[in-house]
């Protein structure tokens, strides 16, 4: 086996393992904080596919702002930290059912593939991903448009914050 | 004997081949050994900046400081380490034991792990990865979870309502150093810090004095040292998020604040002052460790002055002082630097630094005349007092809201 294996099945041991906890703890700031260890997680797994642009991404979006606004937002409503009701309902062997199905659907189609055994290629020499996604994103015939929309969508976001703050006299 | 570091690394590597050992492993063990030493090794330095920093503190107060055991006082670090190993650790009632003995190990560990992207030479680099600078703004996200853990984790209304204030204030300070940060991205077209250090033939400094101004500030913020030392403020909240740990759990938080104060230094200097550039650091890298730490030890020292010698600022001057100055300000040198990057591709680089620092004069001599005018408005409505308003209301300026 070799290292890159041994670290990918240590880390993705981790996130499921922390992704189970998400959902079986009953405490919800703990709940937060596995749900942080998750995240971590995939981050590493994207440094393993040699994706660190991502990885740092996931990690500066989902820990430094959506998992630290979920924590404030629990904190802040200290009555419902814990969940005293039912983890789970009635229709729990339809939902087993599907997600089962659905696994086995994508180690079939994974096997089907071929290529999930194979190591990952290394760059180019002189090739920069990071260059390559900045020139993808601003380029009128790759992602201008779609990234120009995710722009004005979050500062229609912004102003919709701004708005809702606004202290009217 | 100009490179002591690559010296050691190649003969290690050369005995782990005789062994017999496949490549992949070879670089594993050697990365995990380059991790042992540059971790070790920046723990050290911690230790004997404990020194340093009540050295340098009596001397701004006009005291001696520790002078007791050996030379100078230097060994008095090694008795507070063995007394706060001795101490009693206590876990308060109530708390969330896993969560609290986390906190001060995630809290140490966060400020260890930015020493990964520093180049300390031009050989001597943990990792070049091409992300550096957003690493950074990354490994700060986890900083600002360890302090809420702490918080939360001790069962302490004192301790919660710090790690808030702490939060809101790190998450504030970090919008203008991220974007302080993105200009010496731009000037060196690069995010990687070896690369920024490498092309720093002239000192960001001189480049963008307002932006390198900006990134201090914000260090400040986010180490919580005076004066934007509202989560610790002893009149108010006893001592913040730390206040239930005791021995080594706290010591874990004091030595992270130390370290974290001397990495923001050498954060500075790499991204403002050169890095490990210096006479003959490229034919001698072991020179380059030196320079890096000189400029990283000013750097601290500037930080302790600033500490040691202003007042405490109040929550709501703390937040607009960030969302309606410095955030406005960088934004524009940003816009600015870039606007001008892009005009001068192609022009000598001695006229692209002048134009540079030309155009942040002009932005300080704006920024000076605005501040000027809000001066005036301010010593205004206290010397008219026809005009004041008296306003009972609760500001809403509290961290929850503000963050």
């Amino acid at each position: 086996m070799s290292p890159l294996q041994v670290i990918f099945i240590l880390v993705s041991a981790i996130t499921l393992g922390a992704a189970l906890m998400v959902v079986t703890t009953r405490n919800m700031v703990r709940a937060a904080l596995w749900l942080v260890l998750t995240l971590f997680g995939v981050a590493i797994l994207f440094v393993l596919l040699e994706a660190g642009f991502f990885a740092v991404a996931q990690v500066i979006i989902y820990i430094g702002a959506i998992a630290i606004l979920m924590i404030f937002a629990i904190m802040l409503t200290r009555r419902i930290a814990h969940d005293p009701g039912p983890q789970i309902n009635a229709t729990w062997p339809i939902a087993a059912v599907i997600a089962l199905v659905v696994f086995g659907l994508i180690v079939f189609f994974v096997q089907g593939w071929g290529k999930a055994a194979s190591q990952p290629a290394p760059f180019p020499a002189g090739f920069d991903p990071l260059r390559e996604l900045g020139v993808a994103l601003v380029s009128a015939n790759q992602y201008l448009i779609p990234f120009e929309i995710a722009s004005i969508l979050l500062l229609a976001a912004l102003i919709g914050a701004i708005v809702i703050a606004w202290d009217k006299k | 004997m100009a490179d002591p570091v690559t010296f050691i690394g190649q003969w290690l590597e050369s005995i782990l081949v005789g062994w017999g050992l496949s490549s992949a492993w070879i670089s594993v063990i050697m990365g995990a050994l380059g991790v042992l030493v540059l971790g070790g090794g920046v723990l050290l330095v911690d230790i004997f900046l404990v020194w340093v920093e009540r050295k340098v503190v009596a001397r701004f107060q006009d005291r001696l400081g520790p002078n007791r055991l050996g030379p100078f006082g230097l060994f008095q670090p090694i008795a507070d380490v063995i007394k706060l190993l001795l101490k009693e650790n206590i876990t308060p009632q109530g708390a969330d034991k896993f969560v609290y003995n986390l906190a001060p190990i995630l809290a140490l560990a966060t400020v260890i792990i930015l020493w990964a992207v520093i180049p300390l030479s031009v050989t001597v680099v943990g990792s070049t990865i091409n992300v550096g600078a957003l690493y950074i703004v990354a490994v700060g996200a986890i900083g600002t979870l360890a302090i809420i853990m702490a918080g939360w984790a001790s069962n302490n209304k004192y301790a919660l309502l710090g790690a808030f204030r702490m939060v809101a204030q790190m998450i504030s300070y970090e919008v203008p150093m991220v974007i302080a940060i993105l200009i010496p991205v731009i000037l060196a077209k690069s995010m990687s810090l070896a690369d920024i250090v490498a092309s720093q033939s002239v000192w960001y400094i001189v480049l963008a004095p307002i932006a390198a101004v900006v990134f201090l500030i914000g260090a400040q913020a986010e180490l919580g040292r005076a004066p934007f030392d509202l989560s610790e403020a002893e009149s108010e909240i006893v001592a913040g998020f730390h206040i239930e740990y005791t021995g080594m759990k706290f010591g874990l938080f004091y030595a992270g604040e130390l370290l974290h104060a001397l990495t923001f230094g050498g954060l500075f200097a790499t991204f403002f002052l050169g890095g490990w550039r210096g006479w003959g650091a490229e034919t001698y890298p072991i020179l380059g460790i030196g320079y890096f730490f000189v400029k990283a030890m000013f750097m601290y020292w500037v930080i302790m002055w600033i500490k040691y010698s202003f007042p405490r600022v109040r929550i709501d001057q703390m937040l607009n002082f960030c969302w309606k100055f410095l955030t406005p300000l960088i934004l524009t040198v940003l816009s600015i630097t870039a606007i001008l990057d892009k005009l001068m591709s192609g022009v000598p680089y001695w006229i692209y630094v002048l134009v540079m620092l030309f155009s942040n004069l002009v932005i300080l001599y704006f920024v000076y005349q605005a501040v000027g005018r809000y001066a005036r408005k301010e010593r205004q409505k206290v010397a008219d007092p026809e005009k004041v308003q008296v306003n009972f209301r609760v500001r809403s300026s509290t961290p929850s809201q503000a963050s």
